[in-house]
């Protein structure tokens, strides 16, 4: 059983009949694109889940390490005035 | 269950006193519900018995469709075989989710495959049983993954986030299982006096191996309060067997099947179920490898490995043709 043999891993992400973006799914591997998304098809789309598949090769992704959480994300903690919530608005105008 | 023989690594769980920094990091997070993920820090002992549920339980899903693979080609309808094809399809599905997640923990799929082929790794004692006639299509998907919802449904909210996510999608359609197993039965029991009588046989040899499924009592194991610590277990074996038992019972009565249990009892005190020994020495005896089809199993897993050799092999080769001839023309 070979090692170096073992097809490469993909990360399949699915877009459903609501509008709303492609959604990481999970994983397969595939010996190359065009089975990968064959596979995807039958593994992540059994149930109508999906309109549209992208097959993207798990090498290409490029993730922002955990360690960096506090540098990357702390800075929109601050920013409170980012969100509708922050404002008061006078009972008199409504909803807004 | 679908992994039942998992120990925990170390020696019973730490105090805070005891943690360093990092472990008492990592158990903060899991005591807030916060998902651990794959590159995040976790202690050795979490990710290697994590390696080795993920995997049992993929193991099992993989073996588990050849007990129904069985019956495919016999099923008594057209109906019936779409619905089992339909069934098995998921079971490898649910598969390929569960090794993926155990892939995030950093042990490769060739590696898994190797320590199932080679007997290393265990699997679920249920799908070391024959499945003789068309009724233990439903036992089993009656009881087989009744048992088995029973114990995928709380791992949904377990702390490790891809395998968390790989149950949702499985619970999602684990609940067809069960029901199209319970139809069957049901169609069984109200037809002839020889097809009750084939569904009685079913239910008399499956319902001491699904109570099995839960694997031997665990309140007082080490392992057991560690994995509970890190919450990649939510329930002792035997209250989720209790619950498996307080469930069914009603339902075969629906059925007009008799439960193989003499002791069988209904206890207004405990509000359940009383119930009669289960044969330890048995389960352990399937577990090791000693089952009336364990050899079958992974003779049948060796060879679909070894059969399509040469098909992997040329796939890969070809998809490094294909690059190569597309970089050429470029
Ligand atoms: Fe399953
Ligand atoms: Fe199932």
């Amino acid at each position: 059983m070979s090692q170096k043999n073992e097809w490469p891993l993909w990360e399949i992400f699915v877009r459903g009949q609501h509008g709303l973006a492609h959604r990481h799914v999970g994983s397969l591997h595939a010996a190359d694109a065009e089975m990968a998304l064959n596979n995807a098809r039958d593994v992540y789309t059994r149930r109508n889940e999906g309109l549209s598949i992208w097959c993207v090769p798990a090498a290409a992704i490029t993730a922002s390490a955990p360690s960096e959480k506090g540098p990357l994300f702390e800075p929109s903690n601050s920013k409170v005035y980012r969100h509708p919530t922050f404002y008061d608005i006078p009972k008199e105008i409504g909803n807004m | 269950m679908y992994a039942q023989m998992v120990k925990a690594t170390g020696k019973g769980v730490k105090t805070r006193e005891q943690m360093d920094e990092n472990e008492r990091h990592f158990q903060d997070r899991i005591d807030n519900d916060i998902k651990i993920e794959a590159k995040d820090w976790m202690p050795e002992g979490y990710r290697k018995t994590l390696k080795r549920q993920i995997s049992q339980h993929a193991h099992s899903e993989i073996v588990g469709q050849l007990p129904e693979g069985n019956w495919i080609t016999r099923a008594p309808t057209l109906e019936r075989k779409t619905i089992l094809l339909a069934k098995v399809q998921d079971e490898a599905g649910h598969g390929l989710y569960l090794y993926c997640a155990a892939e995030t923990l950093g042990i490769s799929r060739d590696e898994m495959t190797e320590q199932l082929l080679s007997g290393k790794a265990k699997y679920s004692s249920i799908f070391n049983y024959p499945t003789l006639t068309w009724a233990d299509m439903g036992a089993i998907g009656w009881l087989v993954d009744g048992a088995a919802i029973m114990n995928q449904v709380p791992l949904q909210y377990c702390s490790y986030g891809p395998y968390a996510r790989a149950m949702v999608r499985i619970c999602k359609e684990e609940s067809f299982h069960q029901r199209q197993g319970f139809d069957i039965m049901n169609v069984l029991a109200k037809g002839s006096e020889a097809q009750k009588a084939m569904a009685q046989d079913a239910l008399n040899r499956w319902w001491w191996p699904a109570l099995m499924m839960f694997g031997p009592s665990d309140a007082d194991s080490v392992h057991s309060a560690q994995s509970f610590a890190w919450n990649i277990k939510q329930n002792s074996n035997d209250e989720l067997r209790q619950k498996f038992v307080d469930q069914t019972v009603p339902q075969a009565e629906f059925l007009g099947l008799n439960v193989p249990d003499s002791d069988l009892k209904w206890n207004d005190k405990k509000n359940g179920y009383d119930f009669g020994a289960i044969n330890w020495d048995e389960f352990f005896a399937v577990i090791a490898g000693d089952g009336p089809c364990n050899k079958e199993r992974l003779g049948a897993r060796q060879k679909a490995w070894n059969d399509g050799a040469w098909f992997r092999e040329a796939l890969i080769v070809n998809a490094e043709k294909r690059a190569a001839c597309k970089q050429a023309a470029e």
